[in-house]
């Protein structure tokens, strides 16, 4: 029985993935790649305004085998992960506290609002005069970018638990841990990992805006390079390797949600 | 059910109580803090419930029913008057008296299974020991196979069903019942009081429940009190004289109808 039902569950996830067209995405992607090969071969652009794929393959596979492209991500993947854990913490534990006290919240609301009226690339300089080109002034501005969606959404998910549910708790006699850890942690948990997705692709932006302020290492700093020297093809590196991190970085949060969210999604029997 | 688990039951009820009154209701008012005036809810509500009686609580909306079941079961303080639970003051919930809400009031995280353990694991009692009560309430309340079922798909008198399985997992002397069938529709909702009743003969408690249908109160409770509208005061406290077990037969007798009819005038 079990297994007839993993196969139905099986066939279903297929037919999902393909209703939301996931099957179409290699084939558009596909199709990018051959109109940016069109236009590079026929429009008459010189390498260094625009490269075409093979030459931005080439390129890449180069850098990769000196070694040279793998150093760069890592630096780069450390800062954004250093300010994701850093960003996502700051932000949870003062997002509780401010959905625990209105009060503390109607206190403390100008400053973080005026903080996200400021861009963050005002900010980054300052922060790089203030903690120096290394890992540390890119870290906080990870932290930085990611801090307001995830603080958001914790408030946003604790304050919609259920009073029923809290009444529950109550008359259960539980302790204010115990309604944290029973109650308030898994219903909060959807918005709050929706503000995390968020975070996550932020924080790569977070770490490239803190490498073009001023480092001399990580994938912001290998498009500066590639700037400075019009090898155009290793700024396209860069970029698609920025890309896929962050594509990375969201699908392993969908990941979890999946996981820890399994019990919202609806099998889709509608159909 | 098996014995070894009944005495298990027993070894975690409280101590053995007297021929005393269950609850005692003192002189109870409750205000709300609204406008100048203060929304007076209830006005010197006063009575007693003995040891595993089974009392309903009628009134028209607004009557306060419900505001009354949450003071006594501490979830609200009173303005003025107390609540006195086996000889001492209420201050608070407490793990004696279980509480049924007008909506299920799952957690749709959890399975079925899970929903009923929460008030053992809350009490950190081992979840070999938690799974066993829960299994027996499951079979009490009629939802095998269903243990490893989610919230979202039950129906909603299932969701009711595994709301008192967990209002009763950790065996509480008082139990106190808020509208609890008032969503479902008509026929299920009579089903409901009979498994009610059932489960209520298996495991003897003393049960409140707040409802405003009439023929539910008559078929279900030894005493009705009737609540008047704002400020509730007790307009009526009526024993139901009909013989236990109830029958479903009993909803169409004569002296159903006379009590019902009673009940019909004292609301108004």
């Amino acid at each position: 029985m079990d297994l007839t039902n993993t196969r139905k569950t099986a066939r279903a996830s297929h037919r999902w993935l393909w209703s939301r067209g996931v099957y179409l995405v290699p084939v558009s992607a596909g199709l990018a790649i051959l109109v940016w090969h069109l236009v590079s071969r026929y429009g008459g652009f010189p390498a260094f305004i625009l490269p075409s794929p093979t030459l931005v393959w080439e390129r890449f596979t180069n850098a990769l085998l000196e070694g040279r492209l793998a150093y760069h991500i890592a630096v780069t993947l450390s800062e954004v992960l250093a300010g994701l854990a850093f960003g996502v913490t700051a932000a949870s534990t003062l997002g509780y506290l401010l959905a625990k006290s209105e009060t503390f919240e109607r206190f403390l609301a100008p400053y973080i609002v005026a903080s996200q009226s400021i861009p963050i690339v005002a900010i980054a300089p300052l922060l790089v005069i203030w903690f120096g080109p290394g890992l540390l002034s890119k870290v906080l501005i990870c932290a930085l970018i990611v801090f307001f969606p995830v603080l958001i959404n914790t408030i946003v998910g604790l304050r919609s638990v259920p009073d029923e549910l809290r009444d529950l708790m109550r008359s259960l006699q539980a302790t204010g841990w115990q309604t944290f850890k029973y109650l308030e942690v898994p219903s909060a948990m959807p918005v709050f990992l929706g503000g995390l997705r968020i975070g996550a692709t932020l924080a790569v932006i977070g770490a490239v805006v803190g490498e073009f302020v001023g480092a001399d290492r990580g994938l912001g700093f290998l498009i500066n390079i590639g700037r400075g020297q019009y090898d155009t093809a290793l700024v396209f590196v860069a970029i698609f390797t920025l890309v896929a991190m962050a594509l990375a970085l969201y699908g392993l949060v969908v990941l979890v949600e999946m996981r820890l969210l399994s019990w919202q999604q609806r099998p889709d029997n509608s159909r | 059910m098996n014995l070894s688990n009944s005495s298990l039951v027993l070894e975690t009820a409280p101590e053995p109580h007297g021929n005393g009154p269950d609850l005692v209701v003192n002189n109870l008012s409750l205000t709300f803090p609204d406008r100048d005036q203060g929304l007076h809810v209830l006005k010197d509500i006063s009575f007693l419930v003995d040891p595993e009686d089974f009392v309903c609580i009628l009134g028209p909306s607004g009557s306060g029913k419900s505001t009354l079941l949450r003071v006594l079961a501490g979830l609200l303080t009173p303005t003025t008057g107390e609540v006195i639970y086996q000889g001492r003051g209420l201050a608070g919930p407490r793990r004696e008296i279980g509480f049924v809400f007008q909506k299920a009031n799952l957690m749709p995280w959890r399975t079925v299974r899970e929903n009923i353990t929460l008030p053992l694991e809350l009490q950190h009692i081992s979840k070999s020991v938690a799974d066993q009560q829960a299994q027996e309430l499951v079979n009490l309340v009629g939802l095998e196979g269903f243990e490893d079922s989610l919230p979202r798909d039950l129906s909603g008198g299932m969701e009711q069903r595994v709301a008192i399985a967990r209002a009763l997992v950790y065996d509480p002397r008082i139990l106190l019942l808020d509208e609890p069938f008032g969503a479902l529709d008509a026929l299920t909702r009579e089903r409901m009081g009979s498994e009610l009743l059932r489960i209520w003969q298996a495991r003897r408690k003393t049960v409140l429940m707040v409802t405003h249908a009439i023929p539910e109160a008559v078929f279900l409770a030894d005493r009705v009190l009737v609540l008047s509208p704002r400020p509730g005061k007790i307009r009526l406290d009526m024993p139901v004289d009909l013989p236990r077990p109830r029958e479903e037969g009993m909803r169409y007798s004569v002296e159903f109808g006379e009590i019902a009819k009673r009940l019909r005038y004292a609301i108004g």
